[in-house]
């Protein structure tokens, strides 16, 4: 469990940091989009892994059988601050390609 | 009631955003006057704070505490005023304050609804500055930071849309550091409650004491990114410069946000109590980081060819000489450090109105703009340009005020910018601190005489050299934003006692932060 999710994470965090060194501006949002995914995924494990376990606590129950319920929390307020951080991103990107004519991140193609 | 005073920075711009956003574009008017009545309002309740931090208990120090929704601190969020809080709130409200004639000038013109934006930006500065959470710290921050990026690309052109879109690339990758910083430091630790951490991390076992200091250096670098230390600082004189002026005089305090993150943090979690092990942790970092963006502040400033990006550079070079001078962990530094950072913001947000008023940018005007949805066919824009106020004889009060700008940048007497360099640089060798504050003060002397070259090179070109450079006539508006920031230096510079004793006193309390821990946790 804990091998696959570190793997899912150093997959997607690579892979986003690539995209995000292309020149292209649709390939950076991506690169954005799935390092996103490693964070997230990264704070919901920071806790500890524990599956099929409650983070709500009911009375009189065994308080060592619970997950952590504040990285949920604090993944869940991440999620959509960076949703909405990307949205917002790719509207400026939509412009730049307006404006510019070309999805070159410097607005300018470097190909001759 | 003033148990309340202190959630109202924050909760106060929120409120008059959202009925800006209501009352929409047609009102102009009304939305131009509720910005204005919440700036002031923004002062006063400032100042209100600042009798409450330094009333009572003088000398020592009271820190208040705010616990929302009442739930005691580790389970809740608090908000904390303390003096630097106090100093942080009072110098965002005045800045807004001094830049509102100039961009209720300019942002009467189509474009997007500019003033809620402007109000979101001041509650994510107050949040940033009141709060006593790790991860609140992050939510104010994402809510200044999206409220930059729509002022960043107010009046878009081409080259505005291509460095807004670098700025909001290396401010979303920053983030995802800030939050893998958080987690991993939420992770050793158990919690983000600011003074909680400060009690815990003397007692972290040492197997995970690593992590830590891995997450509190990711989190150093997002913040670092902010204040643009070399070589994250990369983005900020292309952006800056490219932003509208009362824009890019507003951004001028925003780097100082990530220095005041990292001064509370770095005294606050590694200062002298954080045990031997983890005492002083990344300190030298920000000492030869911060030397390194002066220097290369100064490389930039001495080829800059446009005013913007010399103002830009200028940032830097502030921002560069403030890590070095936090990187000492000096008190008497500290307190110096912290007349610099007020001076410095209020003297290059004048910086870049000047720079907008003696080069106007043209590519906003060029360029063809979307038009209003006016369902009723009125024409709302019809008037902009037939009743501008402007002002007779440009060239005198321009070059006034670039003499006074430029002698407060560069902290030559006898104005407050040589009083500010003078009380940073003075206890750097009263104390005998070594090779690194020898180097510093050897550095920040040279940058101020590189700003005199720089400036007087610039001067001369403008206002002496260039017969076929016309001053634009100047509006009103302007001229007023410009005054009050430099007037506001001035009274700094003839009462500059009570402000250098309070500024000591900050710092004496930045050094003790049992104060601030016993404040939260009585």
């Amino acid at each position: 469990m804990e091998a696959v999710l570190a793997l899912a994470i150093g997959v997607l965090a690579a892979s986003g940091v690539w995209l995000l060194l292309r020149p292209r501006t649709f390939q950076v949002i991506i690169g954005l989009t799935l390092i996103s995914y490693a964070v997230n995924l990264f704070i919901f494990c920071i806790g500890g892994l524990r599956t099929g376990a409650d983070p709500v606590l009911r009375s009189g129950a065994d308080i060592t059988q619970y997950a952590d319920p504040l990285p949920q929390a604090l993944v869940l307020t991440a999620i959509v601050i960076s949703f909405a951080t990307t949205a917002l991103f790719l509207v400026v990107l939509l412009a730049s390609r307006g404006l510019t004519g070309n999805d070159h991140v410097d607005g300018k193609d470097g190909t001759p | 009631m003033s148990a309340h005073l202190l959630v109202l920075p924050i909760v106060l711009p929120l409120l008059v955003a959202a009925l800006q956003l209501l009352l929409g574009e047609r009102r102009r008017r009304l939305v131009a006057a509720l910005s204005v009545a919440s700036c002031v309002a923004l002062v006063l309740l400032a100042a209100a704070l600042l009798v409450g931090v330094t009333g009572a208990a003088a000398g020592d120090g009271l820190t208040t505490v705010y616990r929302i929704g009442d739930w005691p601190a580790r389970f809740g969020i608090v908000l904390v005023a303390d003096r630097l809080s106090v100093l942080m709130l009072l110098l965002t409200a005045v800045l807004a304050l001094a830049l509102l004639p100039c961009a209720l000038g300019r942002w009467q013109q189509p474009g997007g609804p500019v003033q809620p934006m402007f109000q979101f930006l001041l509650m994510g500065l107050n949040g940033t500055f009141l709060t006593g959470d790790l991860f609140n710290l992050f939510v104010f921050f994402e809510v200044l930071l999206a409220a930059t990026y729509g002022l960043a690309l107010h009046r878009p052109g081409a080259r505005r849309v291509s460095a807004g879109l670098h700025y909001i690339a290396v401010n979303l990758l920053a983030s995802m550091l800030f939050l893998v910083g958080v987690s991993l430091i939420f992770g050793v630790t158990g919690t983000l409650n600011m003074a909680a951490l400060a009690q815990l991390i003397p007692t972290v076992p040492d197997n995970t004491r690593a992590l830590l200091h891995a997450g509190a250096a990711i989190l150093g670098v997002a913040f670092l990114v902010k204040a643009a230390m070399w070589p994250l600082g990369f983005w900020l004189p292309r952006t800056y410069a490219a932003a509208t002026s009362p824009v890019a005089a507003m951004f001028a305090i925003m780097t100082k946000v990530g220095v005041y993150v990292l001064l509370r943090l770095s005294l606050l979690l590694f200062g002298n109590g954080a045990g031997p092990a983890s005492a002083h942790f990344g300190d030298s970092w920000l000492l030869w980081g911060g030397m390194a963006t002066v220097v290369v502040g100064v490389v930039g400033m001495l080829g800059a060819r446009d005013l913007g990006k010399l103002a830009g550079y200028n940032v830097l070079i502030s921002s560069g000489t403030l890590l070095g001078a936090i990187g000492l962990q000096h008190p008497a530094v500290t307190a110096g450090a912290l007349a610099y950072l007020v001076i410095s913001t209020l003297a290059i947000a004048a910086f870049f109105l000047l720079a907008g008023m003696l080069a106007p940018d043209d590519e906003a005007e060029a360029t063809p703009l979307l038009e209003p949805y006016d369902p009723a066919g009125e024409a709302l824009y019809a008037d902009e340009d037939e009743n501008r106020a402007t002002l007779p004889a440009p060239v005198a009060l321009l070059g006034m005020c670039f003499l006074v700008c430029a002698l407060v940048l560069a902290g030559l007497p006898p104005l407050s910018g040589f009083l500010a360099k003078f009380a940073l640089l003075a206890p750097m060798l009263e104390t005998g601190a070594g090779r690194g504050a020898i180097a510093l003060f050897t550095l920040v002397v040279v940058a101020g005489f590189c700003t005199v070259i720089a400036m007087c090179r610039t001067g001369i070109q403008i206002f002496w050299a260039d017969e076929d450079w016309t001053f634009p006539p100047i509006r009103l508006g302007e001229a007023v934003s410009v005054l009050i920031l430099l007037g506001s230096c001035l009274a700094l510079s003839v009462w500059a006692d009570a402000p250098l004793r309070y500024l000591a006193a900050t710092a004496e309390q930045l050094h003790a932060p049992a104060h601030y821990i016993r404040a939260v946790f009585p």
